[in-house]
Protein backbone atom coordinates (compact mmCIF):
# COMPACT_ATOMS: atom_id res chain seq x y z
CA UNK A 1 0.00 0.00 0.00
CA UNK A 2 1.30 3.39 -0.97
CA UNK A 3 0.13 6.70 0.52
CA UNK A 4 -1.48 9.36 -1.66
CA UNK A 5 1.13 11.83 -2.91
CA UNK A 6 2.13 14.63 -0.54
CA UNK A 7 4.74 17.35 -0.21
CA UNK A 8 7.44 16.95 2.41
CA UNK A 9 9.27 19.49 4.55
CA UNK A 10 11.97 18.82 7.11
CA UNK A 11 12.38 22.02 9.17
CA UNK A 12 15.37 22.44 11.47
CA UNK A 13 13.64 24.38 14.25
CA UNK A 14 10.31 24.69 16.05
CA UNK A 15 9.94 28.28 14.75
CA UNK A 16 10.27 27.02 11.18
CA UNK A 17 7.81 24.21 11.96
CA UNK A 18 5.19 26.71 13.20
CA UNK A 19 5.68 28.92 10.19
CA UNK A 20 5.13 25.92 7.89
CA UNK A 21 1.98 25.02 9.86
CA UNK A 22 0.71 28.58 9.39
CA UNK A 23 1.44 28.47 5.65
CA UNK A 24 -0.32 25.17 5.03
CA UNK A 25 -3.18 25.15 7.57
CA UNK A 26 -5.40 22.07 7.42
CA UNK A 27 -3.33 20.52 4.64
CA UNK A 28 -0.39 19.94 6.97
CA UNK A 29 0.30 17.10 9.39
CA UNK A 30 3.29 16.81 11.70
CA UNK A 31 5.36 13.65 11.24
CA UNK A 32 7.02 12.42 14.44
CA UNK A 33 7.76 8.66 14.56
CA UNK A 34 5.10 8.02 11.93
CA UNK A 35 3.77 4.85 13.52
CA UNK A 36 0.19 6.10 13.79
CA UNK A 37 0.11 8.50 10.84
CA UNK A 38 1.87 6.49 8.12
CA UNK A 39 -0.36 3.39 8.54
CA UNK A 40 -3.43 5.64 8.20
CA UNK A 41 -1.96 7.27 5.10
CA UNK A 42 -1.15 3.89 3.55
CA UNK A 43 -4.78 2.84 4.09
CA UNK A 44 -5.79 6.21 2.55
CA UNK A 45 -7.72 7.04 5.71
CA UNK A 46 -5.59 10.17 5.87
CA UNK A 47 -4.23 12.14 2.92
CA UNK A 48 -2.46 15.29 4.14
CA UNK A 49 -1.13 17.63 1.47
CA UNK A 50 2.16 18.10 3.27
CA UNK A 51 4.08 16.28 5.99
CA UNK A 52 6.25 18.37 8.29
CA UNK A 53 8.90 16.02 9.65
CA UNK A 54 10.22 16.83 13.14
CA UNK A 55 13.08 14.37 12.60
CA UNK A 56 15.57 17.12 11.74
CA UNK A 57 14.76 19.42 14.68
CA UNK A 58 17.47 18.97 17.29
CA UNK A 59 16.99 18.20 20.97
CA UNK A 60 13.39 16.99 20.92
CA UNK A 61 14.18 13.52 22.33
CA UNK A 62 15.02 13.74 26.03
CA UNK A 63 13.91 12.77 29.53
CA UNK A 64 15.04 15.31 32.13
CA UNK A 65 14.45 15.72 35.82
CA UNK A 66 12.84 19.13 36.38
CA UNK A 67 11.56 21.08 39.36
CA UNK A 68 8.85 18.79 40.78
CA UNK A 69 8.29 17.09 37.45
CA UNK A 70 9.95 15.04 34.74
CA UNK A 71 10.19 16.85 31.38
CA UNK A 72 9.97 14.68 28.28
CA UNK A 73 10.70 15.80 24.73
CA UNK A 74 8.02 15.05 22.13
CA UNK A 75 10.31 12.92 19.93
CA UNK A 76 11.22 10.63 22.84
CA UNK A 77 10.53 7.09 21.64
CA UNK A 78 8.64 4.42 23.55
CA UNK A 79 11.94 2.55 23.79
CA UNK A 80 13.58 5.53 25.48
CA UNK A 81 10.69 5.67 27.97
CA UNK A 82 10.86 1.96 28.66
CA UNK A 83 14.64 1.94 29.19
CA UNK A 84 15.02 5.19 31.17
CA UNK A 85 16.45 4.75 34.68
CA UNK A 86 15.08 8.17 35.65
CA UNK A 87 11.54 7.13 34.72
CA UNK A 88 11.87 3.74 36.37
CA UNK A 89 12.75 5.57 39.54
CA UNK A 90 10.43 8.59 39.30
CA UNK A 91 7.48 7.40 37.19
CA UNK A 92 7.56 3.62 36.84
CA UNK A 93 4.00 3.60 35.50
CA UNK A 94 5.09 5.45 32.36
CA UNK A 95 8.08 3.21 31.61
CA UNK A 96 6.09 0.03 32.29
CA UNK A 97 3.17 1.13 30.11
CA UNK A 98 5.53 2.22 27.30
CA UNK A 99 7.10 -1.26 27.33
CA UNK A 100 3.70 -2.75 26.44
CA UNK A 101 3.11 -0.60 23.33
CA UNK A 102 3.24 -2.58 20.06
CA UNK A 103 6.50 -4.47 19.62
CA UNK A 104 10.23 -3.70 19.72
CA UNK A 105 10.33 -2.25 16.21
CA UNK A 106 7.28 -0.06 16.86
CA UNK A 107 8.75 1.17 20.17
CA UNK A 108 11.97 2.09 18.40
CA UNK A 109 10.10 4.56 16.16
CA UNK A 110 6.86 5.58 17.92
CA UNK A 111 7.09 8.71 20.09
CA UNK A 112 5.25 10.07 23.11
CA UNK A 113 4.51 13.39 21.37
CA UNK A 114 3.12 11.61 18.33
CA UNK A 115 1.03 9.27 20.42
CA UNK A 116 -0.51 12.13 22.44
CA UNK A 117 -1.12 14.42 19.46
CA UNK A 118 -2.68 11.54 17.52
CA UNK A 119 -5.22 11.23 20.39
CA UNK A 120 -6.32 7.69 19.65
CA UNK A 121 -8.51 6.51 22.57
CA UNK A 122 -7.12 2.97 22.08
CA UNK A 123 -3.52 4.12 22.72
CA UNK A 124 -1.88 3.51 26.07
CA UNK A 125 0.11 6.69 26.63
CA UNK A 126 -2.80 9.19 26.52
CA UNK A 127 -4.44 7.19 29.33
CA UNK A 128 -1.26 6.94 31.38
CA UNK A 129 -0.28 10.60 31.00
CA UNK A 130 -3.84 11.57 32.02
CA UNK A 131 -3.71 9.31 35.10
CA UNK A 132 -0.35 10.83 36.07
CA UNK A 133 -1.85 14.36 35.82
CA UNK A 134 0.58 15.27 33.05
CA UNK A 135 0.74 18.62 31.29
CA UNK A 136 1.30 19.05 27.59
CA UNK A 137 3.22 22.09 26.34
CA UNK A 138 1.95 23.29 22.96
CA UNK A 139 3.93 25.88 21.01
CA UNK A 140 2.31 28.05 18.34
CA UNK A 141 2.64 31.51 16.86
CA UNK A 142 1.65 33.07 20.19
CA UNK A 143 4.28 31.15 22.14
CA UNK A 144 3.86 28.31 24.63
CA UNK A 145 0.77 27.26 26.51
CA UNK A 146 0.35 24.37 28.93
CA UNK A 147 -2.66 22.10 28.66
CA UNK A 148 -3.62 19.56 31.34
CA UNK A 149 -3.84 16.07 29.84
CA UNK A 150 -7.41 15.84 31.18
CA UNK A 151 -8.35 18.74 28.88
CA UNK A 152 -6.11 17.79 25.97
CA UNK A 153 -8.06 14.84 24.53
CA UNK A 154 -11.32 16.10 23.05
CA UNK A 155 -12.64 13.44 20.71
CA UNK A 156 -11.44 10.50 18.68
CA UNK A 157 -8.17 11.57 16.96
CA UNK A 158 -8.89 15.13 18.12
CA UNK A 159 -6.79 17.06 20.64
CA UNK A 160 -6.87 20.60 21.98
CA UNK A 161 -3.98 21.59 19.68
CA UNK A 162 -4.66 24.54 17.41
CA UNK A 163 -3.80 24.05 13.72
CA UNK A 164 -0.57 26.04 14.10
CA UNK A 165 0.53 24.35 17.33
CA UNK A 166 2.99 21.55 17.93
CA UNK A 167 3.64 19.55 21.13
CA UNK A 168 7.05 20.63 22.43
CA UNK A 169 7.20 19.03 25.87
CA UNK A 170 5.34 16.70 28.21
CA UNK A 171 5.64 17.40 31.96
CA UNK A 172 4.67 14.84 34.54
CA UNK A 173 4.71 15.51 38.30
CA UNK A 174 7.14 13.38 40.30
CA UNK A 175 5.81 10.45 42.22
CA UNK A 176 6.68 10.15 45.89
CA UNK A 177 7.27 7.17 48.17
CA UNK A 178 3.53 7.35 48.92
CA UNK A 179 2.59 6.85 45.26
CA UNK A 180 1.32 3.54 43.94
CA UNK A 181 0.71 2.72 40.31
CA UNK A 182 -0.43 0.05 37.90
CA UNK A 183 -1.42 -0.31 34.25
CA UNK A 184 -3.49 -3.28 33.15
CA UNK A 185 -4.55 -4.02 29.62
CA UNK A 186 -6.39 -6.89 28.04
CA UNK A 187 -5.48 -7.83 24.50
CA UNK A 188 -5.90 -10.75 22.20
CA UNK A 189 -2.22 -11.38 21.45
CA UNK A 190 1.14 -10.01 22.55
CA UNK A 191 1.51 -6.94 20.35
CA UNK A 192 -2.18 -6.13 19.85
CA UNK A 193 -3.89 -2.94 20.89
CA UNK A 194 -5.77 -2.87 24.19
CA UNK A 195 -9.35 -4.14 24.04
CA UNK A 196 -9.65 -2.29 27.36
CA UNK A 197 -6.89 -0.85 29.55
CA UNK A 198 -6.76 0.99 32.85
CA UNK A 199 -4.13 3.15 34.51
CA UNK A 200 -4.30 3.82 38.24
CA UNK A 201 -2.17 6.25 40.21
CA UNK A 202 -2.77 6.47 43.96
CA UNK A 203 -1.41 8.65 46.75
CA UNK A 204 -1.38 6.77 50.05
CA UNK A 205 -1.35 8.24 53.55
CA UNK A 206 -1.10 6.11 56.71
CA UNK A 207 -2.78 3.07 55.22
CA UNK A 208 -5.47 5.08 53.46
CA UNK A 209 -5.88 6.28 49.90
CA UNK A 210 -5.60 10.05 49.94
CA UNK A 211 -6.19 10.65 46.25
CA UNK A 212 -6.85 8.35 43.32
CA UNK A 213 -6.54 8.76 39.60
CA UNK A 214 -8.19 6.04 37.50
CA UNK A 215 -8.32 6.34 33.70
CA UNK A 216 -9.52 3.83 31.09
CA UNK A 217 -8.24 3.04 27.57
CA UNK A 218 -10.50 2.27 24.59
CA UNK A 219 -13.93 2.61 26.21
CA UNK A 220 -14.92 5.96 24.69
CA UNK A 221 -13.78 8.65 22.28
CA UNK A 222 -10.99 9.85 24.63
CA UNK A 223 -9.20 8.41 27.67
CA UNK A 224 -12.09 8.09 30.16
CA UNK A 225 -11.63 9.14 33.78
CA UNK A 226 -13.52 6.79 36.09
CA UNK A 227 -14.73 9.54 38.40
CA UNK A 228 -16.98 7.23 40.42
CA UNK A 229 -14.06 4.92 41.20
CA UNK A 230 -11.83 7.86 42.15
CA UNK A 231 -14.45 9.21 44.55
CA UNK A 232 -15.10 5.78 46.07
CA UNK A 233 -11.39 5.39 46.82
CA UNK A 234 -10.60 8.86 48.19
CA UNK A 235 -10.11 8.87 51.96
CA UNK A 236 -10.79 5.13 52.28
CA UNK A 237 -8.64 2.48 53.88
CA UNK A 238 -6.43 0.73 51.31
CA UNK A 239 -7.83 -2.79 51.54
CA UNK A 240 -9.46 -5.46 49.37
CA UNK A 241 -13.02 -4.44 50.31
CA UNK A 242 -12.43 -0.81 49.29
CA UNK A 243 -10.95 -2.00 45.99
CA UNK A 244 -13.81 -4.41 45.32
CA UNK A 245 -16.50 -1.79 45.94
CA UNK A 246 -14.75 0.94 43.98
CA UNK A 247 -13.93 -1.25 40.95
CA UNK A 248 -17.63 -2.13 40.54
CA UNK A 249 -18.19 1.53 39.61
CA UNK A 250 -15.64 1.46 36.75
CA UNK A 251 -18.29 0.80 34.10
CA UNK A 252 -20.77 3.44 35.31
CA UNK A 253 -21.77 5.70 32.46
CA UNK A 254 -19.53 3.92 29.93
CA UNK A 255 -20.89 3.68 26.42
CA UNK A 256 -18.11 2.00 24.43
CA UNK A 257 -18.61 1.29 20.75
CA UNK A 258 -18.77 -2.34 19.69
CA UNK A 259 -15.73 -3.83 17.97
CA UNK A 260 -15.12 -7.12 16.22
CA UNK A 261 -13.33 -8.39 19.31
CA UNK A 262 -15.60 -7.01 22.02
CA UNK A 263 -19.23 -6.03 22.59
CA UNK A 264 -20.01 -2.97 24.75
CA UNK A 265 -21.12 -5.26 27.61
CA UNK A 266 -17.89 -7.21 27.43
CA UNK A 267 -15.88 -3.98 27.52
CA UNK A 268 -17.82 -2.81 30.58
CA UNK A 269 -17.07 -6.17 32.23
CA UNK A 270 -13.38 -5.78 31.39
CA UNK A 271 -13.36 -2.23 32.78
CA UNK A 272 -14.53 -3.51 36.18
CA UNK A 273 -12.25 -6.56 36.27
CA UNK A 274 -9.14 -4.71 35.08
CA UNK A 275 -9.76 -1.82 37.47
CA UNK A 276 -9.96 -4.28 40.37
CA UNK A 277 -6.75 -5.99 39.24
CA UNK A 278 -4.90 -2.72 38.71
CA UNK A 279 -5.91 -1.36 42.13
CA UNK A 280 -4.95 -4.64 43.80
CA UNK A 281 -1.59 -4.66 42.01
CA UNK A 282 -0.88 -1.04 42.85
CA UNK A 283 -1.65 -1.64 46.53
CA UNK A 284 0.06 -5.04 46.63
CA UNK A 285 -3.16 -6.78 47.71
CA UNK A 286 -3.61 -10.21 46.29
CA UNK B 1 5.15 16.13 -6.51
CA UNK B 2 8.63 17.41 -5.87
CA UNK B 3 11.30 14.80 -5.54
CA UNK B 4 13.77 15.02 -2.69
CA UNK B 5 17.47 14.25 -2.86
CA UNK B 6 18.44 11.71 -0.22
CA UNK B 7 21.72 10.17 0.78
CA UNK B 8 21.48 6.86 2.63
CA UNK B 9 24.26 4.50 3.64
CA UNK B 10 23.02 0.96 3.04
CA UNK B 11 25.21 -1.95 4.13
CA UNK B 12 28.19 0.39 4.27
CA UNK B 13 27.70 1.84 0.81
CA UNK B 14 26.44 5.37 0.28
CA UNK B 15 23.57 5.87 -2.17
CA UNK B 16 22.20 9.15 -3.51
CA UNK B 17 18.80 9.23 -5.12
CA UNK B 18 15.96 11.59 -5.89
CA UNK B 19 12.79 10.12 -4.40
CA UNK B 20 9.12 10.96 -4.04
CA UNK B 21 8.27 11.76 -0.40
CA UNK B 22 5.73 8.91 -0.33
CA UNK B 23 8.32 6.26 -1.26
CA UNK B 24 8.49 3.78 1.62
CA UNK B 25 11.91 2.64 2.82
CA UNK B 26 11.08 -0.99 1.91
CA UNK B 27 10.31 0.04 -1.69
CA UNK B 28 13.46 2.15 -1.82
CA UNK B 29 15.54 -0.84 -0.71
CA UNK B 30 13.83 -3.39 -2.95
CA UNK B 31 13.03 -1.40 -6.06
CA UNK B 32 15.42 1.54 -6.19
CA UNK B 33 18.48 -0.31 -4.87
CA UNK B 34 17.51 -3.84 -5.93
CA UNK B 35 18.03 -5.28 -2.43
CA UNK B 36 15.18 -7.78 -2.41
CA UNK B 37 16.28 -9.68 0.70
CA UNK B 38 13.92 -7.65 2.91
CA UNK B 39 10.38 -8.88 2.30
CA UNK B 40 6.97 -7.24 2.30
CA UNK B 41 4.50 -9.35 4.26
CA UNK B 42 1.49 -7.65 5.80
CA UNK B 43 2.38 -4.09 4.79
CA UNK B 44 0.59 -2.92 7.98
CA UNK B 45 3.40 -2.77 10.62
CA UNK B 46 2.38 -6.15 12.01
CA UNK B 47 4.41 -9.04 10.59
CA UNK B 48 8.00 -7.80 10.73
CA UNK B 49 9.12 -9.39 7.42
CA UNK B 50 10.43 -5.98 6.28
CA UNK B 51 12.55 -5.40 9.42
CA UNK B 52 15.91 -3.71 8.79
CA UNK B 53 18.31 -1.88 11.08
CA UNK B 54 18.14 1.92 10.96
CA UNK B 55 21.16 3.33 12.78
CA UNK B 56 21.45 -0.09 14.45
CA UNK B 57 17.83 -0.23 15.67
CA UNK B 58 15.29 -2.70 14.29
CA UNK B 59 12.49 -0.93 12.40
CA UNK B 60 9.67 -2.03 10.11
CA UNK B 61 10.69 -0.50 6.80
CA UNK B 62 7.09 -0.56 5.48
CA UNK B 63 6.37 2.19 8.04
CA UNK B 64 9.35 4.47 7.44
CA UNK B 65 9.59 6.89 4.52
CA UNK B 66 12.78 6.81 2.46
CA UNK B 67 13.12 10.57 3.09
CA UNK B 68 13.21 9.86 6.84
CA UNK B 69 16.29 7.68 6.27
CA UNK B 70 18.15 10.58 4.61
CA UNK B 71 21.55 10.91 6.29
CA UNK B 72 21.14 7.66 8.21
CA UNK B 73 22.55 4.14 8.03
CA UNK B 74 20.54 1.09 7.04
CA UNK B 75 21.56 -2.54 7.38
CA UNK B 76 19.60 -5.21 5.53
CA UNK B 77 19.94 -8.99 5.52
CA UNK B 78 22.34 -8.59 2.57
CA UNK B 79 24.68 -6.65 4.82
CA UNK B 80 25.12 -9.28 7.53
CA UNK B 81 27.51 -11.77 5.94
CA UNK B 82 31.22 -10.93 5.88
CA UNK B 83 32.90 -9.73 2.68
CA UNK B 84 34.27 -13.24 2.06
CA UNK B 85 30.74 -14.64 2.13
CA UNK B 86 30.97 -16.28 5.55
CA UNK B 87 27.64 -16.05 7.31
CA UNK B 88 26.83 -13.94 10.37
CA UNK B 89 26.52 -16.16 13.51
CA UNK B 90 22.76 -15.47 13.53
CA UNK B 91 22.41 -16.69 9.93
CA UNK B 92 24.54 -19.73 10.78
CA UNK B 93 22.35 -20.46 13.82
CA UNK B 94 19.06 -20.21 11.87
CA UNK B 95 20.54 -22.69 9.38
CA UNK B 96 21.88 -25.13 12.00
CA UNK B 97 18.78 -25.05 14.20
CA UNK B 98 16.29 -25.22 11.31
CA UNK B 99 14.85 -21.85 12.32
CA UNK B 100 12.92 -21.58 9.05
CA UNK B 101 10.73 -23.52 6.71
CA UNK B 102 9.42 -21.43 3.83
CA UNK B 103 11.89 -18.65 4.66
CA UNK B 104 9.57 -15.72 4.00
CA UNK B 105 9.80 -14.26 7.51
CA UNK B 106 13.47 -15.18 7.93
CA UNK B 107 15.21 -11.93 6.86
CA UNK B 108 13.05 -9.97 9.32
CA UNK B 109 13.44 -12.58 12.06
CA UNK B 110 17.21 -12.50 11.69
CA UNK B 111 17.47 -8.69 11.67
CA UNK B 112 15.24 -8.41 14.76
CA UNK B 113 17.23 -11.15 16.49
CA UNK B 114 20.51 -9.37 15.75
CA UNK B 115 19.07 -6.15 17.23
CA UNK B 116 17.77 -8.08 20.25
CA UNK B 117 21.21 -9.55 21.04
CA UNK B 118 22.72 -6.10 20.64
CA UNK B 119 20.52 -4.96 23.58
CA UNK B 120 20.45 -8.23 25.54
CA UNK B 121 23.50 -10.38 24.70
CA UNK B 122 22.36 -13.37 26.76
CA UNK B 123 18.54 -13.31 26.69
CA UNK B 124 16.22 -15.70 28.51
CA UNK B 125 13.62 -17.60 26.49
CA UNK B 126 11.00 -15.10 27.69
CA UNK B 127 13.14 -12.19 26.55
CA UNK B 128 13.57 -13.80 23.13
CA UNK B 129 9.81 -14.36 22.81
CA UNK B 130 9.08 -10.76 23.86
CA UNK B 131 11.83 -9.41 21.61
CA UNK B 132 10.40 -11.23 18.60
CA UNK B 133 6.73 -10.40 19.28
CA UNK B 134 6.72 -8.08 16.27
CA UNK B 135 7.72 -10.86 13.86
CA UNK B 136 5.24 -13.45 12.67
CA UNK B 137 6.11 -16.91 11.33
CA UNK B 138 3.39 -19.17 9.96
CA UNK B 139 5.57 -22.31 9.53
CA UNK B 140 7.90 -23.12 12.37
CA UNK B 141 5.84 -22.71 15.51
CA UNK B 142 8.71 -20.49 16.70
CA UNK B 143 10.52 -23.16 18.79
CA UNK B 144 13.44 -23.54 16.40
CA UNK B 145 13.67 -19.78 15.93
CA UNK B 146 14.10 -19.41 19.68
CA UNK B 147 16.72 -22.19 19.69
CA UNK B 148 18.53 -20.39 16.87
CA UNK B 149 18.65 -17.10 18.81
CA UNK B 150 19.96 -18.95 21.89
CA UNK B 151 22.60 -20.71 19.77
CA UNK B 152 23.67 -17.42 18.18
CA UNK B 153 23.88 -15.77 21.61
CA UNK B 154 26.19 -18.58 22.74
CA UNK B 155 28.31 -18.40 19.60
CA UNK B 156 28.59 -14.60 19.72
CA UNK B 157 29.54 -14.46 23.40
CA UNK B 158 32.09 -17.23 22.74
CA UNK B 159 33.54 -15.24 19.86
CA UNK B 160 33.86 -12.14 22.04
CA UNK B 161 35.61 -14.00 24.83
CA UNK B 162 38.31 -15.34 22.59
CA UNK B 163 36.37 -17.46 20.14
CA UNK B 164 35.27 -21.02 19.86
CA UNK B 165 37.11 -22.77 17.15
Amino acid sequence: MIPAAFEYAAPSSIAETISLLQDHGDEAKILAGGHSLLPLMKLRLAAPGILIDLGRVRDLAYIRDGDGHVAIGPMTTHYMLESSDLLRQRLPLLSTAASTVGDMQVRNRGTIGGSLAHADPASDLPTVVTALRGQIVATGRNGDRTIAARDFFQDIWTSALEPDEVVTEIRIPHGTDRSAYAYEKFRQRASDWAIVGVAVSLDRQNGSIERASVVLTNVGTTPVTATGVEQALAGQEANAETVRRAAELASDGLDPSPELKASPDYKRHLARVLTRRALANALDLS
Amino acid sequence: MNKHAISVTVNGQQHQNDVEPRLLLIHYLRETLGLTGSHIGCDTTSCGACTVLLDGKAVKSCTVLAVQADGHEVTTIEGLAAADGSLHPMQEAFWNEHGLQCGYCTPGMIMTSVALLDRIPDPTIDQIRTGLEGNLCRCTGYQNIIKAVQAAAGAMSGAESGGRS
